[in-house]
């Protein structure tokens, strides 16, 4: 059995990363990531871990390091946010293209401008097509968990693809929380070093990222995309090792007081745990309300999506970014299209609320939900909802 | 590769679509948007292969008489095999010039 400790998220997502016994660390400083780096910073230097550690010039060279890095067979690990993830954005399709397993912790930030280094989701939703796994946490326990089984679903010989574990800036980061760390012996068994079969070998000549002229590429991505499609299954299959294991099982999509309830929340990240609290007092109050949580946003969990959509008449969407000039947030957005085809669905209403790290309190959920319920009755004409702007 | 490119399906990429197998960028044939081309006079060539080695396209193969010519398919009509021998037996001319 693990260990209790009140720590801070980013320094408990650190030690994560040191049970999970990386051998190259890329990074370059970030707000609100600084902290997780910082304190592999120490390990490394402290000798506590045995890492090559790259103080690099930009995320674009972190990125950049950690391809070279996860394409030598090095398990590799970096952290960033916001803008930083943004100038990574053109590598990222490299990472993913290349099949390069890595773990990439964003600690989700605004983007500028006006300059905002506060927590929102706009940065993960800019670079969800860029063909990397994406796990959404909600606590501390979930960065810690999420980011030690990251490693085996990367690896994984069926995977291959990056994986980023988004956690919320400041409002998860810099938090601290009691956490149960994992034991040092029981991460060793639950994540034995999974080599790529494709590492830069001098015996073995291999040339990656090759120029595919038009006669090939589509091949070449449909290949990538089946990889992706089939990575739910594998997911499933770690996150059940990892329940076994620790006693904390995952799943893609969650739900809380969904039973019978007509209407449901929608959140992702750490603002479900103060949603929950909100959906409690509704249903003290005789509302008939749930709380339905996404956990993993690439692949997007269809299946488990819509069988949790059965006999739901409303469905409140929050989004923490704006699609610009789109049909609403990125989530909501796609939520619409995944029902679109389905005979029964429910009403969904688009709120975008929280950006810029603009908190949304217990009783602000309260009026999501309430004035959501009215919206899905009575339809507003807008594409969606900006919540607590002054007018 | 065991196939030729347009052959190939989904199920014959690499993982990561890479190469396992030795060759070189020459299979792409790209090279048709020269507006110049190298044209030679070789009765003054020392078949000192300067040209060879600076043509950035790597172009320039021996011929069988031994003397140093641009694969015309690759040639991209930098101009800097004529920049760089030493004989002058390279004269840049544009495209249409016969
Ligand atoms: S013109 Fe340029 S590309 Fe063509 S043969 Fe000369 S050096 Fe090579
Ligand atoms: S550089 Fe000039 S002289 Fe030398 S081989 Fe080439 S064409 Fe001939």
């Amino acid at each position: 059995m693990g260990q209790r400790v009140g720590i801070e998220v980013s320094i408990a997502l650190a030690d994560a990363v040191k049970l999970a016994n990386v051998d190259v660390i890329a990074a370059y400083p970030i707000t609100p990531q600084t902290h997780i780096v910082e304190h592999l910073a120490e390990l490394v230097a402290e000798g506590e871990l045995d890492a090559e550690y790259i103080p690099v010039e930009s995320e674009h060279s972190a990125m950049s390091a950690c391809l070279g890095s996860s394409a030598a067979g090095a398990r590799t690990f970096t952290a960033t946010a916001g803008q930083g993830l943004e100038l990574m954005h053109e590598v990222l399709y490299v990472a993913s293209g290349m099949r390069l397993p890595m773990v990439m912790a964003v600690a989700n930030r605004a983007l500028s401008a006006p300059l905002s280094v506060w927590g929102d989701h706009s940065d993960a939703m800019a670079v969800r097509d860029t063909g990397w796994i994406q796990i959404f946490t909600e606590n501390g326990q979930e960065v810690v968990d999420q980011t030690i089984c990251a490693f085996k679903i990367t690896e994984h010989h069926k995977v291959l693809l990056p994986v980023m574990v988004h956690l919320d800036g400041f409002n998860l980061s810099h938090v601290i929380e009691p956490i149960e760390m994992p034991d040092e012996k029981d991460v060793c068994e639950f994540l034995p070093f999974n080599r790529s079969p494709l590492t830069l070998h001098p015996l073995r000549p291999v040339a990656m990222g090759d120029f595919a002229p038009p006669v090939v590429f589509t091949e070449a991505k449909w290949a990538q995309e089946q990889a992706m499609l089939n990575v739910k299954d594998t997911i499933l299959e770690i996150w059940e090792e990892f329940a076994q294991k620790f006693g904390r099982s995952y799943k893609p999509v969650e739900c809380y007081k969904c039973e019978g309830a007509k209407t449901l929340l929608f959140t992702m990240g750490s603002f479900s745990e103060t949603a929950m609290t909100a959906v409690d007092k509704l249903r003290d109050a005789g509302v008939n309300v749930g709380l339905i949580r996404l956990r993993l946003w690439r692949p997007f969990p269809f299946e488990e999506f819509r069988a949790a959509m059965k006999g739901v008449e409303t469905l409140l969407v929050l989004d923490r970014a704006i699609s610009s000039g789109g049909p609403g947030g990125p989530v909501a957005s796609e939520i619409k299209a995944a029902l679109y085809n389905e005979v029964e669905k429910p009403r969904i209403v688009s709120f975008i609320g929280g950006l810029g790290g603009r908190d949304i309190t217990v009783t602000a959920f309260e009026k999501i939900i309430v004035d959501g319920i009215e919206l899905a009755a009575s339809g507003s004409g807008r594409e969606y909802e900006m919540v607590g702007v002054r007018e | 590769m065991a196939k030729p490119e347009n052959e190939l399906t989904w199920k014959d990429i690499e993982t990561g679509a890479a190469v396992t197998e030795p060759g070189s960028a020459a299979g792409y044939r790209t090279g048709d948007w020269r507006s110049q081309r190298p044209d030679y006079d070789f009765s003054r060539c020392l078949k000192c292969g300067i040209c060879f080695v600076f043509c950035p396209e790597g172009c320039i193969r021996q011929n069988q008489r031994g003397f140093y010519e641009a694969d015309l398919y690759y040639c991209k009509g930098c101009g800097i095999c004529a920049y760089e021998c030493p004989t002058r037996v390279i004269k840049m001319r544009d495209e249409e010039e016969k």
